[in-house]
């Protein structure tokens, strides 16, 4: 922790406000009266004992009451902490059920786009074939959106299903690849797979460090402007299989790097070229990655593009 | 003689999209919009495929499930099951029941749905 955000720690006003709690309702602030009580209170009886000790009755009058006292104080904090949780969970729950809800329209709006771009229903003309193009990619960007947002609220609530298997991260990692060449080549960008040979298999959760490979490299191809090349290499370091994505992409700001595995968040350089996104990739990589036992980490600079990589213990 | 559809889903979008896809398959098609209608076409028109949602009025779809494999009538058609739902549990309660295949709607495009259907019906 950096002095700048031991001080912001400090700031209590502005933390109770960042939670929307009034001063009397907020942990911080109730436990800063509770250190200065029990400081008081300690200078007091001894003050008062020192003074008073014929009368060992006062002392101990005292301090009952300022016991008594520090234990409402420290039951409306545990109170509180169990509203900021309580408001934490439902948030989730609520981004949960609306993205479910969402789902559902979603579908079948896609599938009727769907239909309807086959030509199945009926011829469509030249110029109605451009506006179902963006219908269907517009579609397709809410669908991937309420995907990453059920993704989320499912690592948050700790309920993201995990089923263990071996398997093996370089078919993984190829056989994405191949999904993603259309968009690759279409975005002008070469991938190429380096790799040493027969690595072990590993035991976890193919669908989601599948997810994190997918998060991963669809982030390399859109922050290539014009053209240029992704190299993605695998090899065995130590009990740790070690996956690294370099691209030569747009890079992130050194301002903007601390931030961008928080959620929703998005590079300024990125906004300004317009890129879509959500900014819940890195969030997804980066909790999937901690959950399944391994590491994350990135170089980047700005302008000459970005090494994102992890690790994953074999077994 | 072509071969027949059951499709169990209440949302009548989907029933006019995948209506029109299988019927120009040259599909039969034969659509239910709860679990109990459902059911009942099942008996009477001896779907040679179900296509069924889990999440139904009156009987659920895991009910459904159930009920079609019980019956002697009914325990032989195959019966894929098109849902939102995509928890482990519920995915592991279908595939108990006796279901041949498990597609999550978000997961698939029509043409891979249709494909899905084919190859149930032994035609790929």
């Amino acid at each position: 922790m950096s002095f700048k955000n031991f001080f912001s720690q400090l700031n209590i006003r502005a933390q109770c406000q960042k939670y929307g709690l009034s001063l009397w309702q907020c942990p911080q602030f109730l436990f800063l009266v509770m250190g200065l009580i029990i400081i008081f209170s300690t200078l007091l009886t001894y003050a008062i004992g020192t003074h008073y000790i014929d009368n060992p009755q006062i002392v101990v009058l005292i301090t009952l009451f300022l016991a008594i006292f520090l234990f409402i104080i420290s039951f409306t904090v545990t109170q509180n902490f169990e509203r900021l949780a309580e408001a934490n969970r439902m948030k989730s729950e609520f981004v949960s059920v609306v993205s479910h809800q969402l789902r559902s329209p979603l579908s079948n709006l896609v599938w009727v786009i769907e239909i309807l771009m086959s030509g199945r229903i009926g011829k469509i003309e030249e110029e109605q074939l451009e506006y179902f193009k963006i219908l269907k990619e517009n579609s397709g960007r809410m669908k991937e959106l309420v995907n990453n947002l059920l993704i989320v609220s499912r690592i948050d609530q700790g309920t993201l299903p995990l089923k263990k298997e071996e398997f093996s991260l370089e078919e993984v990692t190829k056989k994405l690849v191949s999904v993603f060449l259309p968009f690759a080549k279409a975005s002008n960008v070469e991938i190429k797979i380096e790799t040493r040979g027969d690595l072990p298999k590993i035991y976890n959760d193919s669908s989601q460090i599948g997810l994190v490979v997918e998060n991963l490299l669809d982030n390399a191809i859109r922050y290539i402007k014009e053209k240029g090349t992704i190299v993605i290499k695998l090899a065995q370091k130590d009990s740790n299989i070690y996956f690294e994505i370099k691209d030569n992409g747009v890079g992130i700001p050194k301002n903007d790097q601390k931030y961008i595995s928080q959620k929703f968040f998005r590079s300024e350089n990125i906004l300004k070229h317009q890129t879509e996104g959500s900014g819940l990739g890195l969030y997804i990589v980066k909790s999937i990655i901690k959950k399944a036992g391994g590491k994350t980490g990135f170089q980047s600079e700005e302008g000459k593009g970005s090494t994102f990589w992890f690790t994953i213990p074999i077994k | 003689m072509s071969k027949t559809i059951l499709f169990i889903e209440d949302e009548s979008a989907l029933q006019k999209t995948f209506g029109d896809l299988f019927r120009q398959e040259g599909y039969e098609m034969v659509s239910a919009l709860d679990g109990e209608i459902g059911l009942g076409l099942a008996k009477v028109k001896k779907p040679d495929l179900i296509l069924l949602d889990l999440i139904l009025p009156k009987t659920s779809g895991f009910e459904v499930l159930r009920k079609l494999k019980e019956d002697d009538a009914t325990k032989d058609i195959p019966v894929i099951v098109l849902t939102n739902l995509e928890s482990i549990e519920d995915i592991e309660k279908a595939l108990s029941l006796g279901t041949t295949t498990y597609l999550v709607k978000a997961n698939y495009s029509l043409e891979e749905v249709l494909e899905k259907v084919k190859k149930a019906l032994g035609e790929k």
